[in-house]
Order: C-alpha cells, then sequence, then structure tokens
C-alpha cells in the first residue's frame, strides 16, 4: 500500500473524523448537561447561566431526594421486579428453547410458527389488560413481570444457540444416565453463559427502564418503580419537595434523571459488549 | 383413534421435552393468544360483569362510531401516519449512513469509541428521554431556549406548546437516541464483506466514494431489506410511549396517534369494547403492511423475511 492516497481521499478522512467530533458532541451534551444541571444552584440552572459546566456546585438536590422515602421505595421495587423478571425470563425461555433446538421433536415447528405470529399480530392494549385484570394480576409483581415475560427474539436468538452447540457432548451424557432436565442443567446451560449473560443484561435493563406496564397495571403508590416516581416528577409535574416549595424545582429534576440513570452508565462501559453481540446473533440469526 | 394414539406416544417418549416447553407454551397462550381472542370485544358492548360469552353483539356499530362521529378520527390517523412516515424518511436511512462512516473510519481506537458513545442513548429509558426533552425545551427554563435567546437573540420557542414543532422533536429525539445502535447490523453486515472485493475495485481504480456505493452499500442491502420490513410491521405503532409521555393538550393537533387515543378512551374511561375496535383497526393495517411488504420483497430479491 504505498500508493499515494488521492487528495479527495485525504479531505474525506478530515471531514469524517470532524463530523465524528460532531457527533460525539451531540451525542454526549445533553448527558452532561442534565449532570451539570444536577449540581448547580437553582437559580442558574433557570435562569440559563448554566450551558454547560456546572455553576454555584451544590448538591442540595440531591439531599432532598435522598431523605425522600418515596425514591427508596420505588427504587427497591424496580430491584425487585428486574431480578424477578430477569430470573424467570432466563428459565422459561432457556427451557422453551432447548427442545425448540432439536430439530427432530415433533410439533416444534408449529410451536415456533404461533410464537413467531405474535411478532406480526398482536391482541394490542386493552385486550391484554382485560386478561391481566381477569387473572386478578393488577396492582402486583406478576402484572410487571408476566405478560412480558418471554420475549418471541430472545426465544428464537437462544433456540440458535443451542443448535449450535456439538450434539456429542449431550448424547454422552445421556449414556451415562442423564435425564434430559438434567442435560439442560448440567451440560447445556453452563455451555451457554454468553448467551444466558446477554439475554438476562437485556431482560434487566429493559425491566429497569419500562413504564408502560406499571402506569396501566399498578395503581398504589408504594408499589411504583423508578420510572413511574420519574415520570411524576419531570413530566406529571409533581413535587417532591411539598406543596409550593419551589426553590429547587429545576435542579432536583436533572438530579433525579441522574438517580434514575447511573446505575445503566455505571454498568454500560461492562455490558455493552454483550448487547452489540446479542444484537447481532438475533438480527442475523433470529 | 389411531392418530390420538400416536400423539399420546410420542408425548410419552419425548415426555421431559414437552413438559419444559409448557410453562412457556403457556406463556403464550395466556398473555399472546388470549388477547387476540379478547378482540371479540370489539364486536360486542363488552361489561366486566358480562364477560365476553354474555356481552351483546353489536356488530361493526364501534367501527362505524370511530370513523363516522368520533370528530378526531380522521386526525388521529393522519398523525399515526405522518409520524412513521417522518420517522421512516429521516430515520431509516440514517444508520446506514453512519454505518458507512464509521466503516471509513481509520484509528482504531477512535472508531470504538465513536461507536460506544453512539450507542449509549439506547439504554436511556423513555421516561428520561422524554423528561430530557420536556426539560430542555421548556420556553422559561430550558436550555434550549437559553441558547436560542442568548446566543442567537432570538425569542423563545414554545417547542412541545406548538403543534407544528412536534414532528421535528419527534422524530429528531428518536435519531438522537436510536442512529448510534442502529448501525450494529449494518456494521455486522459490513464486516461480511469479502475484503478481496475492495483490492479488486482498487486495482481497478475506483474512487473511495466508489467503492463505499458500489461494494459497502450494496453488502448492506440484505440487512436493509429485513429491517425495513420489520420496521413497516411497527408501522402503526410509532413510540407511542414516548409520545403518551411528551404530548399535551396544546399540540395534540400533530401529536394524537391511534395508540395515545386508544390509552385514553380504554384504560382511562374504560370504555374497552370502543378502545379494543379502534386498536384492532390499526393493527390489522400494520399486518396487512408487513404482509404485503414482505410479498413485493419476495419477488424481487432473495431476502425476505420468511
Amino acid at each position: 500500500m504505498n500508493r499515494q492516497e488521492s487528495w479527495g481521499s485525504k479531505l474525506f478522512d478530515v471531514c469524517n473524523i470532524l463530523f465524528m467530533l460532531v457527533l460525539i458532541m451531540v451525542m454526549v451534551y445533553p448527558i452532561l448537561y442534565v449532570f451539570s444541571a444536577s449540581i448547580s444552584n437553582n437559580a442558574m440552572v433557570a435562569s440559563g447561566a448554566v450551558l454547560l459546566w456546572p455553576k454555584d456546585i451544590t448538591f442540595i438536590a440531591y439531599e432532598k431526594l435522598i431523605y425522600n422515602p418515596d425514591l427508596w421505595m420505588s427504587y427497591w421495587n424496580t430491584i425487585r421486579y428486574a431480578i424477578v423478571h430477569t430470573v424467570l425470563t432466563l428459565i422459561v425461555t432457556s427451557a422453551m428453547a432447548y427442545p425448540l433446538a432439536k430439530r427432530w421433536l415433533p410439533g416444534r415447528r408449529i410451536i415456533l410458527m404461533l410464537a413467531a405470529f405474535t411478532l406480526l399480530f398482536n391482541g394490542g392494549m386493552i385486550p391484554t389488560f382485560i386478561i391481566v385484570q381477569k387473572l386478578q394480576l393488577l396492582n402486583s409483581i406478576w402484572a410487571i413481570v408476566l405478560p412480558s415475560l418471554i420475549s418471541t427474539w430472545y426465544l428464537f436468538i437462544m433456540r440458535t444457540f443451542f443448535e449450535g452447540l456439538p450434539e456429542e457432548l449431550e448424547d454422552a451424557a445421556a449414556i451415562d444416565g442423564c435425564g434430559t432436565i438434567q442435560i439442560l442443567i448440567r451440560v447445556v446451560l453452563p455451555l451457554s453463559l454468553p448467551v444466558m449473560a446477554t439475554i438476562g443484561l437485556f431482560t434487566a435493563v429493559n425491566q429497569w427502564n419500562a413504564f408502560f406496564n406499571a402506569l396501566i397495571y399498578l395503581q398504589e403508590r408504594d408499589m411504583y418503580p423508578l420510572q413511574i416516581m420519574l415520570r411524576n416528577i419531570l413530566i406529571a409535574g409533581a413535587n417532591v419537595q411539598g406543596e409550593g416549595d419551589m426553590t429547587y424545582l429545576e435542579t432536583l429534576k436533572y438530579a433525579m434523571i441522574i438517580i434514575a440513570t447511573v446505575p445503566i452508565l455505571c454498568v454500560y462501559p461492562f455490558i455493552q459488549k454483550y448487547f452489540v453481540q446479542g444484537t447481532m446473533v438475533g438480527g442475523i440469526k433470529g | 383413534m389411531a392418530s390420538l394414539l400416536r400423539i399420546s406416544h410420542v408425548l410419552k417418549k419425548h415426555k421431559a421435552l414437552y413438559l419444559l416447553m409448557l410453562p412457556g407454551i403457556l406463556y403464550y397462550l395466556i398473555f399472546k393468544y388470549a388477547p387476540m381472542y379478547g378482540i371479540i370485544i370489539a364486536f360486542q358492548d363488552y361489561s366486566i360483569g358480562r364477560g365476553i360469552l354474555g356481552s351483546k353483539f353489536v356488530g361493526l356499530k364501534h367501527f362505524i362510531e370511530f370513523f363516522y362521529v368520533t370528530p378526531d378520527a380522521w386526525k388521529l390517523i393522519r398523525n399515526t401516519m405522518m409520524l412513521n412516515i417522518y420517522d421512516l424518511v429521516f430515520h431509516f436511512p440514517a444508520p446506514i449512513l453512519l454505518a458507512i462512516l464509521f466503516h471509513e473510519l481509520k484509528g482504531k481506537w477512535f472508531k470504538r469509541i465513536v461507536q460506544n458513545i453512539s450507542y449509549l442513548p439506547h439504554f436511556l429509558s423513555t421516561v428520561v428521554i422524554a423528561g430530557i426533552l420536556v426539560t430542555f425545551l421548556s420556553p422559561t427554563t430550558g436550555v434550549v431556549n437559553h441558547f436560542l435567546v442568548q446566543i442567537l437573540g432570538m425569542e423563545p420557542i414554545m417547542f412541545l406548546g406548538i403543534p407544528e414543532w412536534f414532528r421535528t422533536v419527534y422524530v429528531g429525539s428518536e435519531m438522537w437516541q436510536k442512529v448510534g445502535w442502529g448501525t450494529i447490523l449494518y456494521l455486522a453486515a459490513i464486516s461480511g464483506i469479502d475484503p478481496m472485493l475492495y483490492e479488486a475495485a482498487k486495482m481497478d481504480g475506483a474512487s473511495r466514494l466508489q467503492q463505499m456505493r458500489h461494494i459497502t452499500f450494496i453488502g448492506m442491502i440484505p440487512i436493509m431489506i429485513i429491517l425495513f420490513v420489520l420496521t413497516l410491521g411497527h408501522f402503526m405503532e410509532a413510540s407511542f410511549e414516548k409520545i403518551l409521555l411528551i404530548y399535551n393538550t396544546m399540540n395534540y393537533e400533530t401529536s394524537d396517534v391511534i395508540n395515545t387515543f386508544v390509552y385514553r378512551r380504554g384504560i382511562l374511561n374504560a370504555d374497552f369494547s370502543f378502545a379494543t375496535a379502534v386498536g384492532l383497526f390499526q393493527s390489522v393495517i400494520g399486518f396487512m403492511l408487513v404482509v404485503l411488504a414482505n410479498r413485493i420483497v419476495r419477488k424481487h430479491s432473495e431476502t425476505s423475511l420468511w
């Protein structure tokens, strides 16, 4: 590759890098601003003195939130929902995906088709709501977990993964006298940690970020997850300080965004590679 | 009888495997197929007390009411279509272009940093995105208007109070959140392209731009087709959860879509049958679109969804 690059090609590279720098700024600025505003003086934020860097640094907004019992309640609810959802999803999805990976299993095609059809058509918001209501799940953790227990995409990702495992290992275990369920637990699942991690993380993050099911299925305050609390403060304009006290109104909003997002931002650098892999497996073979 | 015997024989032979699938199958029956059966209430005057079997059958009453009596029906359909068309026109090509530009970056670590930063917004929740929009765009305290007023010397704009701005705000924020993440599948497709193709093109004197167009772009076409058909499958849905969070009575004129209407009538007013009918209208259109798109695609190329 000794050939001189053309002038146009170099110009393209420079423009491309400039474009990427602009892109980085556009992506990072809102997040940076939210952080700056959350630790600035409320009056400065409201009047527009804060445009990028924090001014008159104070942690008063965080202090106000930390002493708010509703916040901790909703935090705990979100953690609870995310853990239960993730564990159940992994169990039920892998239990269903494993038989579906056996090409010789009678009835496999019909079940796959039934699952795939739900990607194209569904009953819609109201009939699903009525089912949840009839089952008397309203206002319980099960209204949050069960209606979205299996994602058909994840089911297909897992099935594709299981199909790729060498069958000899399972045969060997069967000869050693292992039953089907033992093979799944002792042989297949230990080999499937990457796909389990990916789907588990996807499920946990989705549940962390979800708000709509909680909005329609939960009525009681002490069941609210973080995102509902966030919505009430940011959008519906609920006041965490009590009636009439507007002293920290703006900074409180930004601090609340940070508190709700920090767990995701903290784990993101470590897990994003799983997400990328997961999307690719699902996209190419799903 | 013989076939029944055969089925019971098969079930017995693979008992453990079928048992494993049972919870999953129950999930699909209860939370996916039972609601499909529940669509019947769109043709009834459903009441919780009488249930699906006892409620009165009223045929197309609710559909007629929606199309002929509801003053907003046309507005809802138009808004749903327009938001999705805008999304398709601006948001669908964006990750394709960005993936090509990512691919052309030379520095390996720089490339990785830019990519990872661009994926980040995807992990923010809808409520956070909506909250950022509402606070940033506030005419009095929002940072966007601070910029407009202080640096450009303009009058503050009430972005979420003016119907004309809604589509821009909606599509712009969709792109901000999803463009980076959207490149992943395209980048995977690009990495599958045989490097020999680029070498051969260079030998033939193809310019960078020509290589991008004739090799990189062409290599992404199968995945583009699949994503396009999938996008059409969600065509009528829009990012309804985000709309629900950022719309308000001042911008209903452009922001109110079928799903938000279904939510208000069905969940808030408990008008179950009517809301189900309106929702059904939307899902049927979405279903027809994806079937149609898949048929067209299958006729003209080797790639298709099924």
